[in-house]
C-alpha cells in the first residue's frame, strides 16, 4: 500500500467532507466528485500492490495487479459519475425556483424555533 | 428455480426500458408496469413455496466461481422479504393507477419506470450475495427515489429532496469506502466468504468494521440519530411515492444490516446496537406526538418502528432476529396501506391536515374502518399482525434479560396507540374545518376511485393474512434467524466445493 496513494485519499476526503458541508449547492457537488475519488481511490489502494496489467494471455498471473477491484472501481464512478450529474439539475431547479443556489432554510425548524421566541 | 432469481430483478428492469420508450400510450404504459410488477410478484411467492419446501437457491451469474462473479442467494430471509415487498409494490401501484384515473389529464411519464427500477433494485438488494452488489443495488433504488421524490420540481420537494439526496449521498460514499476496508482486510467481498473470514480479524478491525456499517445501513434505516431526512422529505412526495418509500427503503436497510452484521458475527455489538434501538424508538414516538399532520405523524412512526427491529438484531439470539423478521414482514404492509389512507383522505379532504380534515367517519366510514385496522395493528394489539410481531420481540427481550429494552419497547408502544388516537380524533371525529377562512386546496378529481379503494383493501387484506398464518409464519421466521445466525449452511450452499488455488483471491 503506497503512502502517497494514502495522503491523497485522505486530502481528497478531507477537502470533500468540507466542501459538502457548505451552504452553497455547487460546492457540495463538487465535494461529492472530490469524495467520489477518494473512495474509489481507497478501493483500488486496497487492491494491494500494483503490477502489470490484468489481461489474459499477455502477463503472468503472479506480476498483474489485481483485476477485481478495478472492475469495482469502474462501477463506482460511472454510479458517481451519474449521481453528480443529478444533484446539478437539482441545483439546477433550486436555482430556477430561489433564484440562488444556496440550501433554503427549514422551514418547520423555523417555525419551532419561532414558536419558542414568541412565547 | 435458479431462473427467477435472475428474473425477479432482470423483469422489472425490463418492464422500465420498454415503459420508458413508450412516452404517449397511457393505458400500454399502466398494463406493462402492473404486469411485470405482478409477474414479479408470482415469483417472488414461488421461490417463497419452493425455498420453503426445498433448501436455498444460489444462482452464480455467468457461471463464475462466486469468489469472482455476482452471486444471488434466495435463502428463507430473503423470499421471506422479497414477498411482501414485492406484492406491496403492486398494491401501490394498482392504487397509483386508480389514482391517475379519477385525477383529471397529468399523468407522470416517469412515475411507472422509476417505481420498476426501484423494484428492481429491492429485489436485488434482497437477493444479492456480494458487498458490492449490493451497493449497485442500495444506488439502484436510491437513484430511483431520487428521482421519485423531486419530479415534480415543488419548492418543498427541491428543499427536502435536497437534504435526502445529499444525506443519501454521503452515505454511499461511506459504503464504497467500507467496501475498500472490507476488501483490504479480508480480500474479498462475497457475503459468504466475509462471514467466514470478518470473524477471524482482530476485535479492534472487527469493530471498526462493524461500527462503520451501522452507520452506513443506519443511515438508509432511519435509525436514531440518523433519522432526520426522513420525516423532512418523505410528506413531500406524493402519496403513493410515500406509500413506496415508507413500506420498503428503511426496511430494505434494516434488511441488510441484519443479513451483514448476523453473518459476519458482529455480536459484540450487541448492547450498542440495543441502545440505539432504545432511542429510535422513543424518540420516533415523541416526534410523532409533537405533529399535526397525517403524513408527518406516520413518518415519525416509520423511525420508531425501526427501532423494534434494532431492538432484535441487537439481541442476537435466534429469538430476537426471529422477531426482527417477522417485525419488517409484518411492517411492510402495514405502513403502506396506512399511508394509503392518508392518500385517501387527502383525496377525499384535499388536506391530511388534522386541524382541517376532520369529520370523515360521517361522509366515508370506508375511509375510517381502512385506518383503524392497520392502526391498531400498528399500535400492537391483538388478534393483528403487529400484535404477534411485537409479543415475539417481547418475549426474546425477557429471555434475554434485557429488561429495560423491554419496558423502552412497552412504552413506546404506548405512546404509538396515542398518537393513532390522535389521527383519528383530528381527521375522523371533530366537524372538519375549523378554519373556513383559508379554503382548501381545489379538490383532486371527484374524490377517491373505487381502484383505489379496492388496493387500499388489498393492502390491508394482506397485513390480516400475515395476522392469520402467524403460525407458519413464525416457524419460517426462525428457520431463517437459524440460517443466519449459524452461518455454516449459508456459506455451504453458497460456496459449494468451489475452492480457490492460493493466492488466486
Amino acid at each position: 500500500m503506497s503512502l502517497t496513494m494514502v495522503l491523497v485519499v485522505g486530502v481528497l476526503t478531507g477537502v470533500g467532507t468540507y466542501l459538502v458541508t457548505s451552504r452553497v449547492l455547487s460546492r457540495i457537488v463538487l465535494g461529492f466528485a472530490l469524495l467520489g475519488h477518494a473512495a474509489v481511490l481507497a478501493l483500488t489502494t486496497a487492491a494491494g500492490p500494483a503490477g502489470d496489467p490484468p489481461l489474459a494471455d499477455r502477463s503472468s498471473p503472479s506480476d498483474t495487479s489485481n483485476p477485481l477491484p478495478q472492475a469495482l472501481s469502474l462501477t463506482a464512478i460511472v454510479i458517481s459519475f451519474g449521481l453528480t450529474l443529478f444533484l446539478l439539475a437539482l441545483a439546477r431547479r433550486q436555482h430556477q425556483l430561489s433564484g440562488d443556489d444556496l440550501v433554503e432554510d427549514d422551514l418547520e425548524d423555523r417555525r419551532i424555533a419561532q414558536d419558542e421566541h414568541d412565547r | 428455480m435458479s431462473a427467477l432469481v435472475s428474473l425477479c430483478v432482470v423483469v422489472p428492469l425490463l418492464g422500465a426500458m420498454i415503459t420508458l420508450g413508450l412516452r404517449t400510450v397511457g393505458r400500454l404504459r399502466d398494463v406493462i408496469t402492473l404486469g411485470s410488477l405482478a409477474a414479479t410478484s408470482v415469483m417472488a411467492i414461488v421461490l417463497l413455496v419452493h425455498v420453503e419446501a426445498n433448501d436455498t437457491v444460489v444462482v452464480r451469474v455467468g457461471e463464475w466461481a462466486p469468489q469472482l462473479g455476482i452471486v444471488l442467494v434466495a435463502d428463507m430471509f430473503a423470499v421471506l422479504v422479497l414477498g411482501v415487498a414485492v406484492l406491496t409494490i403492486t398494491i401501490v401501484e394498482l392504487f397509483a393507477m386508480g389514482q391517475r384515473r379519477s385525477a383529471s389529464g397529468a399523468d407522470p411519464t416517469i412515475v411507472g419506470p422509476m417505481l420498476l427500477v426501484l423494484t428492481a433494485g429491492v429485489t436485488l438488494s434482497i437477493l444479492t450475495g456480494d458487498l458490492f452488489t449490493l451497493f449497485v443495488a442500495f444506488e439502484l433504488m436510491l437513484v430511483a427515489s431520487y428521482v421519485l421524490l423531486t419530479h415534480q420540481g415543488r419548492a418543498g420537494q427541491v428543499r427536502s429532496g435536497m437534504t435526502y439526496v445529499v444525506i443519501n449521498l454521503f452515505a454511499s460514499t461511506l459504503f464504497l469506502f467500507g467496501v475498500a476496508f472490507v476488501y483490504a482486510a479480508t480480500g474479498t467481498v462475497n457475503m459468504a466468504e466475509l462471514a467466514e473470514r470478518i470473524p477471524e480479524l482482530s476485535n479492534g478491525v472487527r469493530w471498526g468494521i462493524g461500527l462503520w456499517f451501522l452507520v452506513v445501513f443506519g443511515t438508509k434505516a432511519a435509525m436514531f440519530p440518523l433519522f432526520s431526512w426522513l420525516p423532512d422529505s418523505y410528506p413531500t412526495a406524493p402519496t403513493t411515492i410515500t406509500a413506496v418509500f415508507a413500506g420498503l427503503l428503511t426496511k430494505v436497510g434494516v434488511y441488510v444490516m441484519i443479513r451483514f452484521h448476523v453473518l459476519t458475527e458482529m455480536d459484540q455489538l450487541g448492547p450498542v446496537i440495543l441502545v440505539i434501538a432504545g432511542f429510535t424508538m422513543l424518540v420516533g414516538v415523541a416526534g410523532a406526538l409533537a405533529q399535526d399532520d397525517m403524513k408527518r405523524i406516520l413518518s415519525f412512526h416509520i423511525v420508531s418502528q425501526i427501532g423494534y427491529m434494532l431492538m432484535g438484531l441487537g439481541l442476537f439470539s435466534v429469538a430476537g432476529v426471529a422477531g426482527a423478521i417477522i417485525f419488517i414482514v409484518h411492517q411492510i404492509p402495514v405502513k403502506t396501506v396506512l399511508f394509503l389512507v392518508g392518500g385517501l383522505v387527502e383525496t377525499e379532504r384535499g388536506t391530511s391536515s388534522l386541524e382541517r380534515a376532520g369529520g370523515l367517519i360521517a361522509k366515508r366510514p370506508w375511509i375510517a374502518a381502512l385506518f383503524a385496522l392497520p392502526a391498531l395493528s400498528l399500535a400492537g394489539l391483538p388478534p393483528f399482525s403487529g400484535f404477534v410481531a411485537k409479543l415475539a420481540l417481547l418475549d426474546a427481550g425477557v429471555a434475554d434479560g434485557s429488561t429495560i429494552i423491554v419496558v423502552a419497547a412497552l412504552v413506546a408502544s404506548a405512546l404509538t396507540s396515542l398518537s393513532m388516537v390522535k389521527i383519528w380524533l383530528g381527521v375522523f371525529w371533530g366537524s372538519g374545518d375549523d378554519h373556513p377562512e383559508v379554503a382548501l386546496p381545489e379538490r383532486v378529481g371527484s374524490g377517491p376511485g373505487r381502484l383505489m379503494f379496492a388496493a387500499t383493501g388489498a393492502a390491508l387484506a394482506l397485513t390480516l393474512t400475515i395476522a392469520v398464518v402467524a403460525g407458519p409464519l413464525w416457524s419460517m421466521s426462525e428457520r431463517a434467524a437459524t440460517e443466519l445466525l449459524d452461518g455454516d449452511v449459508y456459506v455451504d450452499t453458497v460456496l459449494g466445493d468451489t475452492v480457490l488455488e492460493a493466492g488466486d483471491s
